[in-house]
């Protein structure tokens, strides 16, 4: 019965496949209604997997794929608690934003083959966590980004959209050089790329050889750019350009958490290196805080999440940095749930102002959208950290290991998670609360079921689902971290963590955390909502810092001065120099040799037959005379 | 085998012959007229057709005036086509002077 486990990725195929082709001789209906179809029997196999999945990792041997000399690869799955947990992820949360998209695609020309799509991307991503080696995972993060260039791109007219789907490939690309780099050494050093033969060797090797540090390393390039992490992350925030619904399902709840995933499975050859896992706990956290400060000053209501992603995405990689592999995962599937919810909220909004995403043109919306308003409160209070709401408890787990391992990363992330609930009822207080600022025509209405159904769900999942986490000094049975335990068990060997601080620690760490947060959401009741501020309009001077964080520390521009413009310079140089002058110069001089000698030789040819006869009778007669010398 | 051809020493038909053969080349180079060129031609060819049939006779082989009968046959061949050209670049250019022919200067 677990075979068929290996059909889960082929609905989404098949529904690419069709939708595609046919495009618009399909009904909008049956296009939409197919798409979800397609992946609500993925989901079905897949929740069947999740409820029978053994301890022991099962590996499904499809097919052959390469066999070129002594290099092989075959196109196996592999199924363990890891990959069950993606799969639900994946196939439920995408499920649901198949459903909401139906209702905020509705009126888009190309309302089918933006389902043809997200049915390409749930293939892939599919892919990217089904697969049993790293050449396989390496196959669905391509594909991850190609599906993600084509869906940021989607309203192509647009040119900046354009620029923006560019921005996100080649940021990518960057990050691809590494991992892929990082694949031909694990290559050479275990001569498989499969997992099953990889992990059981690396337990040979000993705690920080170089050759794993590097491995490691680069593999980490690559997750910093499909995860967006400093200094790979500034495309994510541009990538809102796509439909809000991609926004949610790419951009938050899973294709960016692929390299989350990516070192999460590869805990053991990072277990292995404690350089590396310094770099990743470093880059997280650095980029947890980096990107909030920058998520405090926006005004794009899609903008504040997308630096608010950036910066979870940073709190998962510093929980795999230090060694809390399991707490990570449990930190994906809950912000899947509450950052795919605050998504579809937004686009609730925008699809209720007509396409307004500017918070300062926004307030009071509580009482026309209420659906959505409830459902943003609880993803927020979700965020933000409030028990028990689901990212308190794999936030605090997350920040409970930090603090084992380095205080100075323990206080970075708590400032962190201040910030974050600051933004997050910041965003919260300036759209429904107040006073509507915005322009008086836009009659403001709630969306229809279609959409506010699967905000709904999603508001339960965030709602409750931190329950399966629950930690011992709380009580609970952490069934998460038990479920995965199979999975990250040779790591945490290898690791050898001093084993945690005490509950009693664990619960005082946990309330400072929460009364911080608590402090810095009455601060953003007391600036939004006692005071009624408003961010100020476009053009006004803001104080420095305030300028800086609105301008995302000018980090755009300082890549166009460093990097874009010399590359350009660069490139200006090999056009106009390199190849105008040298490569036509050497083409041109050839033919330009060979007409001169040509038009030497021309003289010979008189068309003078009494000339030819005298050649060849001289030729003869050379012939003959040094013959018989 | 006949005597009387060995009257006359070898070395007396290799002259003759290379007198003819030269007589011949020398025609070629300067006449124009493409009809005493051709005629020249086939002073060359029975020049050393003369020598081949010598020299057979001298050595007591047959193969030699094998050759020679090969030769007047791709001889008779070559006339046959030669004139038909000539009588179409006589139509053409009212001339049979080779120095007509100069249009594939290079």
């Amino acid at each position: 019965m677990m075979q068929y486990a290996a059909l889960i990725p082929f609905f989404p195929l098949v529904g690419f496949i069709l939708i595609g082709l046919l495009n618009k001789k399909l009904p909008k209906s049956a296009a939409a209604i197919f798409a979800c179809g397609m992946l609500l029997i993925s989901f079905g196999l897949s929740l069947y997997v999740f409820m029978n999945i053994s301890r022991q990792a099962q590996e499904l041997q499809l097919a052959p794929w390469i066999n070129v000399g002594s290099f092989s690869a075959s196109f196996n799955f592999l199924l363990d608690p890891l990959s069950s947990i993606f799969l639900m992820i994946i196939t439920g949360v995408g499920f649901l934003i198949h459903i909401y998209s139906i209702g905020y695609m509705h009126d888009d020309d190309k309302h089918n083959i933006f389902f043809a799509y997200l049915n390409l991307f749930v293939f892939f991503m599919l892919i990217l966590v089904l697969g049993s080696s790293y050449l396989l995972m390496f196959v669905g993060w391509e594909g991850v980004g190609l599906s993600s260039y084509l869906l940021i791109g989607f309203w192509f007219k647009n040119n900046s959209y354009n620029n923006a789907a560019k921005k996100a490939f080649i940021m990518n690309r960057i990050g691809d050089l590494g991992f892929l780099l990082g694949i031909i050494l694990l290559f050479i050093t275990f001569g498989s790329s499969d997992y099953l033969t990889i992990f059981p060797k690396a337990q040979g090797f000993m705690g920080g050889d170089p050759m794993i540090t590097t491995i490691t390393l680069l593999l980490f390039v690559g997750a910093m750019g499909k995860s967006a992490q400093i200094p790979l992350y500034t495309w994510l925030p541009d990538a809102m350009a796509g439909p809000t619904p991609v926004s949610a399902l790419i951009h938050a709840a899973t294709m960016v958490t692929a390299g989350i995933y990516m070192v999460a499975r590869s805990g053991i050859l990072y277990a292995l290196a404690p350089v590396s896992m310094y770099v990743v706990a470093l880059v997280g956290v650095v980029t947890a805080v980096f990107a909030a400060t920058i998520a405090l000053t926006q005004n794009d209501i899609k903008k504040v999440l997308a630096y608010s992603t950036v910066s979870q995405l940073g709190y998962m990689f510093l929980g795999l940095g230090v060694g809390a592999f399991s707490s990570s995962v449990f930190h994906v599937m809950t912000h899947a749930f509450f950052k795919a919810l605050l998504f579809l909220g937004a686009g609730s909004v925008i699809h209720g102002l007509a396409g307004e995403q500017d918070i300062r043109n926004m307030g009071g919306l509580r009482k026309k959208l209420p659906v959505t308003f409830i459902t943003f409160l609880l993803a927020t209070l979700a965020i933000s950290g409030i028990p028990p709401f689901s990212g308190f408890f794999s936030k605090d787990e997350i920040l409970a290991h930090a603090f084992a391992s380095n205080k100075l990363f323990w206080a970075l992330g708590v400032i962190g998670s201040m910030m974050t609930a600051f933004y997050m009822f910041r965003l919260l207080f300036l759209t429904f609360y107040g006073t509507y600022r915005g322009n008086g025509k836009v009659h403001a209405h709630e969306s229809p079921k279609v959409m506010t159904i699967p905000l709904v769900i999603l508001a339960i999942l965030s709602t409750i689902g931190g329950l399966v986490g629950i930690p011992a000094s709380l009580g609970g049975t952490s069934q998460i971290s038990k479920f995965l335990d199979p999975v990250f068990k040779p790591a945490e060997a290898k690791m050898m963590l001093s084993e945690g601080s005490s509950s009693i620690s664990e619960i005082g760490l946990m309330s400072i955390t929460v009364v911080l947060v608590i402090a810095s959401i009455s601060l953003a009741w007391y600036f939004y909502i006692s005071r009624k501020r408003v961010p100020s309009p476009e053009g006004t001077k803001l104080p420095v810092l305030t300028n800086l964080s609105y301008h995302k520390y000018y980090v755009d521009e300082i890549y166009n001065a460093l990097i874009t413009k010399p590359l350009d310079k660069i490139s200006e140089f090999f056009k106009d120099i390199v190849d105008n002058k040298l490569i036509d110069g050497i083409v041109n001089a050839s033919g330009k040799v060979t007409e001169w000698l040509s038009g030497l030789m021309r003289f010979v040819q008189t068309g003078n037959v009494d000339f030819y006869l005298l050649a060849m009778v001289i030729g003869i007669a050379c012939i003959i005379f040094f013959k018989l010398m | 085998m006949n005597q009387a051809i060995h009257t006359i020493p070898l070395d007396w038909y290799i002259l003759l012959s290379s007198i003819l053969f030269c007589i011949g080349v020398m025609g070629v180079l300067f006449r124009r007229n493409a009809i005493i060129i051709f005629m020249s031609v086939e002073l060359m060819l029975n020049a050393v057709n003369l020598l081949l049939v010598a020299f057979s006779a001298y050595h007591n082989d047959a193969a030699g005036q094998v050759f020679v009968f090969f030769t007047m046959a791709v001889a008779a061949a070559e006339i046959a086509v030669g004139l038909a050209i000539l009588v179409v670049v006589y139509r053409n250019t009212k001339s049979t002077d080779i120095d007509v022919l100069n249009r594939l200067k290079g």
